[in-house]
């Protein structure tokens, strides 16, 4: 328990009644641990237990079973108010009869420091968020957001160990919502606070995380930079959520070193590199992103598999081909238009060769 | 006619309010007009009205006297200025003692799960659907001398061997009070459990996690959005306290005499209209001053919470 970790879960469970009367694990045995001063993500889909975590960590749920440690401190007991954390709520929650002000000033008001010291240290909130002069506003007068900002000023101004943010942009244009990524981010690199933020969106915590955690029912599945997350997933279900992936079940048909054999029953045999050990006719997926891929264009030392071209589509940045083998294989292969007028790779029908290295697929069993 | 309509706004308008306006023209205005008319005459010696214009009838009202002991031609009288003040300060004690017994109810219900809220509402409502005058005479039942709560009382003395004299409780302003809470507190309760009910629940997380404790997230956060419902409530409580004369005839007798008895004797029994008439202007004057003033300081409770 070194204070390196700003939080640390350990083997924390939650559990809920369900109307119903049965119970539900929300959190199921999740261990993990938030550096000081990361931009840490919770990424999954809605029930994936995110949310619940966050919850548990501001202080809102208790923890079934496990422990949840602030800067080695316990504090899985510990109500909300006590706890050196401060939260941005998914739909702020400013108080609507405070003004800007006041919503600010509430937690250091709490804390007891005077009223000269906290009328200073809000303005200087409302500077770090852009919206100086806004100190006698109301929120029902503000854009969603500028309520955003607000809410924002809100929990940083408390100089919180750790802060919070659950999909603090979910309810903001798409336009918006990339400007306050970048801002948040910067933000985040400025005051060099550990931020902890919850999204369902896999570019939002690419774009913005120093780690991510992708959770799924309840468990971490993998807990890594982005780059890894993206490049090295650990499971189907990490790189199925973390952008476009093709897979490709077969069974594996021996192994040299750390090249593996692997069958793909109808469509042909592919040779992938992997630092792990297989054992003959296991059951694997070959799992290759779309960009990684090419159509009609061979790579020396690479595998290289037929089928027919079943669609074309024309994005703009790139084109896809989606491409079905003589098993019952699919894959989406893209291809970048990098020169001006580039004519298609291939038409619907025609027989094409998809091509790609031993190294970039990923090897997976679960 | 119904094209002509279609493109009318504002015959719309007057086609949505004029059965209210009718309604209100016909059975306020007028009679309000004819009261003031009445109130300024005086009153034959068979009782009825002599059409005259005088102040004589408000001059009396504030306390001036004529019949004075001997030596004196006018005098002050607090008798009537006695039974305003009364009324007033019991519609104040009323809605304060309603309002503190509301708030933990509506609170209560507010917080309850969904499904239960309901059920506890009808519950609210339930007395309701009684006739008030019966509820009325179930509390004379209760209050009276030889009523329930004195038996109970008898009982548990003579359990201990002690004497027992009956309290006297029917017939005191504490049982005019108690009637008037009875009565109203529903009408508290609903609009404090429309605001309460309206606050967003991650408001009172917010306060937590900015560092407010339970009793500072009520005072800062509860209280304040809620005050809506409050405010709706008192001026659902306030006026027609004011105005009541059931309650107090039957749990005050003789000895709570409110505004509103005054009015009633003078119509009923005194068969003096023009006096009645002035009493009831100056009650509906007195309540207006009074929810003027409270309305430009708390609104009309209409500014509900918006999250």
């Amino acid at each position: 328990m070194t204070d390196e970790f700003a939080v640390e879960m350990q083997d924390v469970v939650k559990r809920f009644t369900t109307p119903e009367g049965g119970i539900l694990a929300a959190v199921n045995h999740v261990t993990m641990q938030i550096r000081d001063g990361e931009f840490f993500s919770l990424l999954g889909p809605s029930g994936c237990g995110k949310t619940t975590s966050l919850r548990m960590i501001a202080g809102f749920e208790l923890p079934t079973e496990g422990k949840i440690l602030i800067h080695g401190k316990d504090v899985s007991q510990i109500a909300p108010f006590q706890r050196p954390v401060n939260t941005v709520f998914q739909q702020y929650a400013l108080f609507p009869h405070m003004t800007v002000e006041q919503n600010i000033g509430f937690g250091l008001e709490m804390k007891g420091v005077s009223k000269v010291e906290r009328s200073a240290r809000v303005s200087e909130a409302l500077e770090m968020v852009r919206l100086p002069g806004m100190e006698m506003r109301k929120p029902k007068q503000l854009s969603g957001g500028q309520q955003q900002r607000i809410a924002l000023a809100r929990a940083l101004v408390n100089k919180p160990e750790v802060l919070l943010l659950d999909e603090p942009l979910g309810a903001l244009d798409l336009k918006l919502r990339k400007e306050m990524q970048l801002e948040l981010k910067s933000l985040q690199r400025e005051v060099g606070i550990t931020f902890i933020y919850v999204t369902h969106d896999q570019e939002e915590a690419l774009t913005m995380s120093d780690r991510i955690a992708v959770m799924s029912k309840g468990v971490a599945l993998q807990v890594d930079k982005p780059e890894a997350i993206y490049e090295r997933p650990a499971t189907k279900f990490v790189a199925d959520f973390i952008g476009e992936t093709n897979f490709l079940d077969g069974v594996v048909r021996g192994q040299t070193g750390s090249t593996v054999e692997v069958d793909l029953p109808g469509t042909g045999t592919v040779y992938i590199e992997s630092s792990r050990t297989f054992a003959n006719g296991q059951q694997t997926t070959v799992a290759v992103r779309p960009e990684k891929m090419t159509l009609n264009r061979e790579i020396s030392g690479g595998n290289s598999l037929t089928g027919r071209v079943e669609e074309v589509i024309y994005i703009g940045t790139d084109t896809h081909y989606g491409v079905r083998f003589a098993g019952s294989h699919k894959a989406r292969v893209r291809e970048q238009n990098v020169t001006q007028g580039q004519k298609a790779l291939a038409s619907i029908g025609d027989e094409a060769i998809v091509s790609f290295t031993r190294t970039s697929p990923r090897l997976l069993t679960e | 006619m119904i094209n002509w309509l279609r493109r009318n706004k504002s015959a719309q308008g007057t086609l949505l309010i004029s059965p209210t306006l009718v309604f209100m023209i016909g059975l306020l205005i007028i009679p309000l007009i004819l009261t003031l008319i009445i109130s300024f005459g005086k009153r034959s010696a068979d009782g009825n009205v002599i059409y005259s214009f005088g102040l004589h009838n408000y001059i009396r009202l504030l306390g001036v006297s004529y019949n004075c002991s001997a030596g004196q031609t006018v005098c002050y009288d607090p008798i009537y200025t006695q039974i305003l003040w009364r009324s007033l300060t019991l519609a104040f004690n009323s809605t304060v003692v309603v309002i503190l017994l509301a708030y933990p109810l509506a609170y209560f219900i507010a917080r309850s799960h969904p499904s239960r809220r309901n059920t506890y509402l009808f519950l609210v409502l339930v007395p309701l659907w009684t006739n008030f005058v019966i509820r009325v005479y179930a509390w004379m039942m209760l209050l009276r001398t030889q009523g329930l709560i004195n038996s109970a009382l008898a009982w548990v003395a003579d359990l201990f061997g002690r004497p027992f004299t009956p309290l006297e409780m029917l017939y005191t302003p504490g049982a005019v009070l108690i009637g008037m809470v009875y009565e109203f507190l529903p009408f508290m309760i609903l609009p404090i459990y429309t605001s309460l009910e309206k606050i967003d629940g991650s408001l009172y997380e917010a306060a937590a996690d900015l560092g407010a404790n339970a009793v500072r997230t009520f005072l800062r956060v509860t209280l304040p959005l809620s005050a809506p419902g409050m405010v709706a409530g008192t001026v659902l409580v306030f006026i027609p306290v004011m105005g009541a004369f059931v309650v107090s005839d039957l749990l005050g007798g003789k000895q709570v005499i409110l505004v509103g008895n005054l009015i009633q004797r003078q119509f009923l029994d005194a068969r003096d209209p023009t006096f009645g008439s002035a009493a009831s202007l100056i009650l509906m004057a007195l309540t207006l001053v009074v929810m003027f003033f409270y309305t430009r300081k708390f609104g009309f409770g209409e500014e509900i919470a918006i999250t």
